[in-house]
């Protein structure tokens, strides 16, 4: 069992650092998405840069966070 | 010729994303498979080492076909997304590395750390070192295990397995080559700039991959991916410009005290 949790704990690892900038990239993620499927905002030709320009600054928001710790 | 271009611009760029990022992983597999030869001899090392790359074999595999079978979208939104996780922690460490908020991984002190680990455990009875076998076996094995997940998401959502894997093959033959010459950790090899771009890269192509899953229409279709490994670029070097203003705002009081940001080497 310990062995099974650690090699998921190993797995999320991979992919988690800081745990709010992964789950706040994945919220994002979502928004974009959602909103462009239900109500085309942002609309198609602008989604990918919405989704980049939120991704971006949730990347320096968290870099700047660490350095204030 | 354009849709040529596109398409060498899109190859190009995957396999020097997989080389790279194939480059800092298995340097960092060779470190502790190199403190296993030289403590428990050469023969556990280069066991577990195979069975470690056959293990991987076997994951590639089944999991190459597997993803041929998903829709793409699907692919391109569930790897985009575990990518685009990837590619922001590699690039978010590789900051405070630059920015020395964290400490610099130091392959020459972990090689130190691991041989005296694998002394303490004695000498083996018998020809079989089980020991060596599995510390090398698990490390090409963890190491190896993004390597393949890096290949596969780099290369899945766009057709780009084949150049994706040869970036890999070739950083393996570099780092081996590299190894059997110098026989100590490669320490010469800038690690934290290599994770820098390569977190760059993966990032870029992440964000691509789940802006198509997603139905965006990026603008100037495939030529958006070079415009996004700009992007972030400029963004990782404007956090670090950031990061080390804040550090140096608050380093004269942490200066007073003694204190000392990060000190942790390795992962």
């Amino acid at each position: 069992m310990n062995a099974i949790r650690a090699g998921f704990a190993e797995l999320a690892g991979l992919f988690v650092d800081d745990g709010s900038l992964a789950l706040l990239a994945v919220i994002w993620a979502v928004l974009v998405g959602l909103g462009l499927r239900l109500l085309h905002v942002p609309p198609a030709n602008l989604a990918g840069i919405v989704l980049f320009a939120g991704l971006a600054a949730l990347l320096a928001a968290s870099v700047w966070r660490a350095a204030r710790r | 010729m354009t849709g040529l271009a596109i398409g060498w611009t899109h190859a190009g760029t995957s396999a020097l994303a997989a080389f790279l990022a194939s480059l800092v992983e298995f340097t960092e597999a060779m470190t502790v498979v190199l403190a296993v030869g030289a403590v428990r001899g050469w023969r556990g090392a280069v066991i577990g080492s195979i069975a470690g790359l056959a293990a991987l074999l076997v994951l590639v595999a089944v999991l190459g076909p597997a993803l041929t079978r998903i829709p793409l979208g699907l692919v391109q939104v569930a790897v985009g997304g575990l990518l685009l996780l990837f590619g922001l922690r590699w690039l978010r460490k590789a900051a405070l590395r630059s920015a020395g908020v964290i400490a610099l991984r130091d392959e020459t002190e972990i090689y130190a750390t691991q041989t005296a680990t694998l002394r303490a455990h004695g000498v083996a009875a018998g020809g079989w070192d089980r020991v060596a076998v599995s510390t090398s076996f698990k490390i090409v094995l963890l190491e190896g295990v993004e390597v393949v997940f890096i290949v596969v998401a780099v290369g899945a959502g766009g057709g780009l397995l084949l150049p994706a894997s040869a970036g890999a093959l070739a950083a393996l033959v570099v780092v081996v080559l590299l190894g059997l010459a110098l026989h100590r950790p490669v320490a010469s090899i800038p690690e934290n700039t290599l994770k820098f771009l390569v977190g760059v890269l993966l990032s870029a192509f992440g964000t691509f991959w789940l802006g198509e899953g997603i139905g965006a229409a990026w603008p100037g279709a495939d030529w958006s991916l070079p415009a996004l490994i700009v992007g972030y670029l400029a963004v990782a070097i404007g956090a670090v410009a950031l990061a080390r203003m804040q550090r140096g705002a608050a380093g004269g009081v942490a200066g007073k005290v003694g204190g000392r940001v990060g000190g942790r080497v390795g992962e």
